[in-house]
């Protein structure tokens, strides 16, 4: 690992003072999940690591009133517990338990988990140990080396989104969620404080997926902030993987739905597991609205979803498993606190 | 790098020294090394260290404050392992995905391999070797014991590090909330059933 300087300090403008003076070798730390793990594969290789967990009033969770807002230091763990979103708004909860284990979820941020990197094999440099580094291209890690998963082992990659320079999974699960739920993101800069759509954080991957996120250098992460919403409590995160509990997604759904008896008024659908960003399904909306909830139509907006999905080599069950997985987060989300 | 509480001539960079004599083979020197502060910046080689790479740490470890200087690099989980000689937390991937590394962290369970040892300062850490009180076993360790939930016992510090955490935070309420709330402590030896029933009986008051 290469040595880097540790900085701590405890207010927004001392970080971005912090960051800014460091240069391009600087980075923000939060929990370390993301972060300390690629150092440790050689992934990021950060000169100067400015620790932002000390700075205060980062971590407020508030969940009355017309926004939910999270700090974005608040630990996912703690977000997961909040007792008023376990009740209105189980897609957000959801989101946040089945991701990762609980020693990580007290580790990692709200705010940091936004901007998780990539579990595709290839970019974490092989399996990962210190000896497969730089063995595999991947133009992700090294702009312009080259894929080795187009040709490689792709059960895992992307079906939607993909280029030909890139086809990594976008791996959390609590964006996908917020991409439903039309949430903001707050940000704080050299140039001062700008709030965009969650959605808006990520680029997809075209000839540069080496450029992930649409932050601006030395932006901070201040917070996130979704609309109230009726629809949270007729809503799910449907999230399959090849084993129960403690892995990323192999397809995944947010879904949540406000409804006028049993008729479906709005929805808000994203998929999670089988795209190069959250994928945000607005064909799979329309398809919902001004239906009864019945299979066929989950079914159909399953299928609408998974619209213009390409398969690889080894990753074409992706697209059935997708369109499943959103129909079947469809019929959890209407059976939901029933009136 | 002197430990106000203990006070004695053991100081840690001696402990440093010994372990550097006593390593001997290649391999465990290097991970001393890498734990070092000079040493580590030396071993670097090429990768010249930027200044402020070393830095001094004031945690609590199992109630003891302490004053540590590390590299930046290190991980809490090396910093118990490789300095400190709490050698109960075990490194299975080193990339927090088996939770043989779990300590508590102000209370809560962590990964300590993930887990940056600058970032230590002013926190307060147990270990399985600080969990019980006295000479006797935690409620925990011993229903391990009695309900047969392990068999090579590596995974086992961190089980029972993340069972304490998981009864405290309530999550020990059924099987299946056990199961799902422990499912980050991977256990090679498929001791699950025993592990569950352990917890089960101290969340139900079952375990004195
Ligand atoms: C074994 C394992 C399993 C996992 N399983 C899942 C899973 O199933 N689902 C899932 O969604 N996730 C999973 N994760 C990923 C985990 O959720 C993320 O690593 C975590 O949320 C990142 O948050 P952090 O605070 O630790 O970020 P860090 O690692 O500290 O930072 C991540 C990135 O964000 C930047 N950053 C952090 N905070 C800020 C800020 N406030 N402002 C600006 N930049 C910032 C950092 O510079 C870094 O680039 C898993 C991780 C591991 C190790
Ligand atoms: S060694 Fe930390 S989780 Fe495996
Ligand atoms: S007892 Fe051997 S790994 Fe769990």
């Amino acid at each position: 690992m290469r040595a880097f300087s540790y900085a701590r300090p405890e207010t927004p403008a001392a970080a971005i003072e912090a960051f800014v003076a460091a240069g391009s070798g600087a980075r923000y730390i939060a929990g370390g999940t993301t972060l300390y793990d690629l150092m440790k594969l050689r992934v990021e290789q950060p000169t100067h690591l400015i620790d932002v967990t000390a700075i205060r009033g980062l971590d407020e969770i508030a969940t009355d009133g017309d926004m939910l807002r999270f700090g974005a230091l608040a630990p996912m763990s703690a977000v997961a517990a909040d007792r008023t979103l376990q009740r209105d708004y189980p897609v957000l909860v959801e989101a946040l338990s089945k991701a990762a284990s609980q020693q990580l979820r007290n580790m990692a941020t709200v705010g940091g988990n936004l901007l998780q990197r990539t579990r595709c094999l290839y970019f974490r440099n092989g399996a990962g140990s210190a000896s497969t580094a730089n063995v595999y291209p991947c133009n992700k890690r090294e702009p312009g080396a080259g894929c080795a998963a187009q040709d490689g082992i792709d059960r895992g990659q992307a079906v939607l989104g993909q280029s030909a320079a890139c086809n990594a999974v976008s791996p959390g699960d609590w964006p996908v969620a917020l991409v439903a739920m039309d949430a903001q993101l707050e940000l704080l800069g050299p140039e001062g404080a700008r709030t965009i759509p969650v959605a808006e954080l990520y680029r997809p991957p075209g000839d540069t997926p080496h450029l992930e996120f649409t932050l601006q250098p030395a932006e901070i992460v201040t917070g996130i902030a979704v609309p109230a919403t009726r629809a949270g409590r007729h809503s799910t995160y449907h999230k399959i993987r090849d084993r129960e509990s403690y892995a990323f997604a192999l397809a995944s759904a947010a879904v949540a739905l406000e409804l006028d008896g049993d008729i479906v008024r709005r929805a808000h659908v994203a998929l999670g597991g089988v795209a190069t960003q959250p994928w945000r399904a607005a064909a799979a909306e329309q398809a919902l609205l001004g239906q009864r909830v019945t299979p066929d139509i989950a079914n159909a907006a399953g299928r609408a979803a998974l619209q213009g999905a390409r398969a690889g080599h080894h990753n074409g069950f992706k697209i059935e498993l997708g369109a499943r997985t959103v129909a079947d987060a469809i019929l959890i989300a209407a059976a939901r606190n029933p009136a | 790098m002197t430990d106000p509480d203990a006070g004695g001539p053991a100081s840690l960079i001696e402990l440093d020294r010994r372990e550097v004599l006593v390593a001997g083979a290649g391999a465990a020197v290097a991970l001393t090394l890498e734990t070092g502060t000079a040493q580590a910046q030396a071993s670097a080689g090429a990768e010249a260290a930027p200044p402020g790479t070393a830095m001094t740490i004031r945690p609590r470890i199992n109630g003891r404050a302490m004053s540590v200087e590390i590299d930046t690099r290190t991980s809490l989980l090396d910093l118990l392992r490789e300095r400190l000689q709490l050698t109960g937390a075990k490194k299975g991937c080193d990339h927090g995905q088996c939770g043989a590394c779990t300590v508590h962290l102000d209370g809560q369970r962590v990964a300590s391999c993930l887990t940056l040892a600058a970032k230590m300062d002013g926190r307060a850490v147990t270990t399985i070797e600080g969990l019980a009180e006295g000479d006797g076993l935690h409620p925990m360790q011993q229903a391990f014991i009695d309900h047969d939930a392990l068999q090579c016992g590596y995974c086992t510090p961190g089980q029972i590090m993340a069972a304490v955490a998981c009864v405290r935070e309530g999550h020990a309420t059924d099987r299946a909330s056990i199961r799902e709330y422990m499912s980050g402590n991977i256990c090679r030896c498929g001791a699950y059933v025993g592990i569950v029933a352990a917890i089960e009986a101290v969340a139900q008051g079952r375990q004195a």
